[in-house]
């Protein structure tokens, strides 16, 4: 591999030419001379190539990436030491590599991590997930948390804790059924010729409201712990989650993550219609049913894991595109920034107030909410 | 490199707007599909380009089923130009081109240094190299539509279809598209297969008409034996009279006006 950095104007790469002694002004040279010359991509992009592999990174989203990462890393740190036994960051570090007390070990490693993991793991798919169906309906509103899918994945989960029981996968289970449930539904009432953006997702804000009261009808109908338990759930919340949830949801999200890594840049190329997608060698129905299921299933899993959490795969998206200014809508920076805003949100959730814990869903609804209003004040105006 | 229709149908939901239709491209040249509005040629166009299926019959790339092959496979032998396509926003042009890449990328290989030569060709032959650092949202209409064709040219395929693509040009690029298509022709042997609305500049620029009416295909040939006054008159409704184009001597459609 030979890392190698272009910036403008362009100029020749020794390492993709076979005459590296090709001056700069030979670049300019009118083209289908043969050499392989660089390319002005209208910003600073790397070029990675080796035999038989290569690859194309704009750098910006690579480095916005790389900070969104290290930050919410770096909360996540702040969290680990946040509590009733308060830790400085540097004592986390020690515990989190094996050193330091036995006491702090256990706190750290044993009690809190497991909460911290999940906030990264789930806030990358709620941003995945948005990113994908932001991506699928051509429209910032078309989000899952807007269109009623994690409503009706939770709907799942209720119905499952109502009528089967409790457990992690029939949980699960439940959301995923209830998520992609709802998908249907929606879909199949907004098509119309083809399934337009707007009206998919005035169709998902309905059922979505539906849904909910469905929801509270549930949760009044059950016994009273039960329905305490799964209001509090309907927060989204992360308090409480131990190791016994992050193995499942991180094997589920891995294998998740794995067939978006082997779509590679097909989402993009739906951005650009279906026509011009399927003349690509996209098969377009296929594909876009892949994408539908993963999206739903990633929001499944969130929400199995800790409700029904809104307004991250709502603002993740957005805030990453601004700020990596990538062409469309980008699957990496959206996963970076949904782990750093629900991994800020919860730090937030259990700082603010303390030692009162909110649970992380108020957080992201609150900060969301204004966002949401903006947004749509911002459509309307189109 | 062969594309043909054998005996095919077709349609959208339940309405059919062509049956049995068999038709063959000519490789190596430049077809033009005319024929008035609704007529089915856009449809065909896109029964071509695999985009829609056939009810009965199949559409043959090098005498197989273009339907019964690798997506990426067809997109390496055919590339399409589509009557609307959406540029992302925030995407630049040699970014777009780019993209037409992509059935000649692996997971593992997605800008060799072939790739990176298609794209400097492609955006030079439609000159659009000075644009390539460019956002293609601040790009001027014809601009635009040359950016579009240079990602169909990045593609590398020995067919390429386009559908109306003149439509939204003012007349100067028009004439320049259709000459950068002609060049195509002559000096890659590219075999270009158009949908056109303006009959003079079909008759001009293509080697081969096919003209439809109805959703059947009623001529087709060498434009200086198909286009006749008689044929105008039978498929558009239109009087007219036939003359030499003096710039190119190919038939030119001068209407017969009813205002005395």
């Amino acid at each position: 591999m030979s890392p190698d950095q272009t910036e403008r104007p362009v100029s020749p790469d020794p390492a993709v030419s076979p005459d590296s002694a090709v001056s700069s002004d030979s670049a300019r040279r009118p083209v289908g001379s043969g050499l392989a010359e660089r390319v002005d991509f209208g910003r600073r992009v790397l070029v990675l190539r080796g035999p038989g592999v290569s690859a194309r990174l704009s750098l910006k989203p690579l480095l916005v990436t790389v900070v969104l990462m290290l930050l919410a890393l770096a909360v996540g740190v702040l969290a680990l030491g946040t509590g009733e036994f308060t830790l400085s960051p540097a004592q986390v570090i020690e515990a989190l590599a094996g050193d330091g007390t036995r006491a702090a070990r256990l706190v750290v490693v044993e009690w809190r991590l497991p909460r911290v993991l999940l906030a990264l793991m789930i806030g990358a798919a709620l941003g995945l997930s948005g990113a994908i169906f932001q991506a699928l309906t051509r429209n910032p509103l078309g989000s899952p948390d807007i269109i009623g899918f994690n409503t009706g994945a939770y709907t799942g989960v209720l119905v499952a804790t109502v009528f089967v029981g409790n457990g992690y996968y029939l949980l699960a289970g439940g959301a995923l059924a209830g998520g992609l449930a709802t998908a249907v539904v929606v879909y199949l009432l907004a098509f119309k010729r083809g399934v337009q953006g707007f009206r998919l997702i005035i169709v998902g804000i309905a059922i979505g409201a539906m849904l909910a009261s469905a929801n509270q009808w549930f949760i009044i109908r059950m016994n009273v712990q039960a329905a305490y338990s799964a209001a509090l759930w309907e927060q989204g919340s992360l308090n409480g989650l131990g190791w016994a949830q992050v193995t499942p949801a991180a094997v589920i999200l891995a294998v998740l993550a794995g067939v978006l890594l082997a779509y590679g840049p097909r989402l993009a190329l739906l951005e650009m219609g279906e026509d011009a997608a399927a003349a690509l060698g996209v098969r377009v129905e296929r594909v876009r049913l892949v994408y539908l299921i993963v999206g739903v299933a990633l929001i499944a899993v969130a929400t199995a894991t800790a409700g029904p959490i809104s307004f991250v795969a709502l603002a993740a998206p957005q805030l990453a595109q601004r700020l990596t200014r990538t062409p469309g809508i980008a699957l990496v920076p959206s996963a970076a920034m949904g782990a750093f805003l629900l991994m800020l949100s919860d730090w937030l959730a259990q700082r603010a107030f303390a030692p009162t814990q909110l649970p992380v869903g108020v957080v992201t609804v609150s900060v969301g909410g204004v966002y949401f209003v903006w947004l749509l004040v911002r459509q309307a105006r189109r | 490199m062969s594309l043909a229709a054998r005996d095919i149908t077709i349609g959208y939901d339940k309405k059919t707007i062509s049956e049995h239709l068999s038709l063959e491209i000519p490789a190596g040249r430049f077809t033009a599909i005319i024929g008035p509005n609704a007529c089915g040629k856009s449809t065909l166009l896109r029964a071509l380009s695999r985009l829609i299926k056939p009810v009965t019959g199949e559409v043959l790339l090098d005498g197989k089923d273009i339907h019964g092959r690798p997506a990426k496979e067809v997109a390496r032998r055919l590339g399409l130009l589509p009557q609307s396509s959406i540029a992302p926003d925030g995407i630049s042009v040699a970014e777009l081109v780019a993209r037409g890449r992509f059935p000649h990328q692996k997971l593992i290989r997605q800008w060799s240094a072939a790739d990176e030569a298609a794209v400097v060709g492609a955006m030079a032959a439609t000159g659009v190299t000075e644009l390539s650092g460019e956002l293609v949202d601040t790009l001027s209409g014809g601009q635009r539509q040359r950016v579009w064709v240079a990602m169909v040219l990045a593609q590398q395929t020995p067919i390429v279809l386009l559908d109306e693509p003149t439509t939204f040009l003012d007349i100067a690029h028009q004439i320049e598209l259709l000459e950068l298509c002609v060049r195509l022709n002559r000096d890659q042997d590219t075999t270009m297969v158009a949908v056109l609305h303006d009959l003079n500049q079909a008759a001009r620029y293509a080697d081969h008409l096919v003209v439809m009416k109805s959703g059947e295909i009623v001529a087709q040939g060498d434009p200086r034996e198909v286009m006749t006054a008689d044929l105008v008159e039978r498929v558009f409704g239109l009087g007219c009279r036939i003359i030499d184009d003096p710039e190119t001597h190919t038939p030119m459609v001068i209407p017969r006006s009813s205002l005395g």
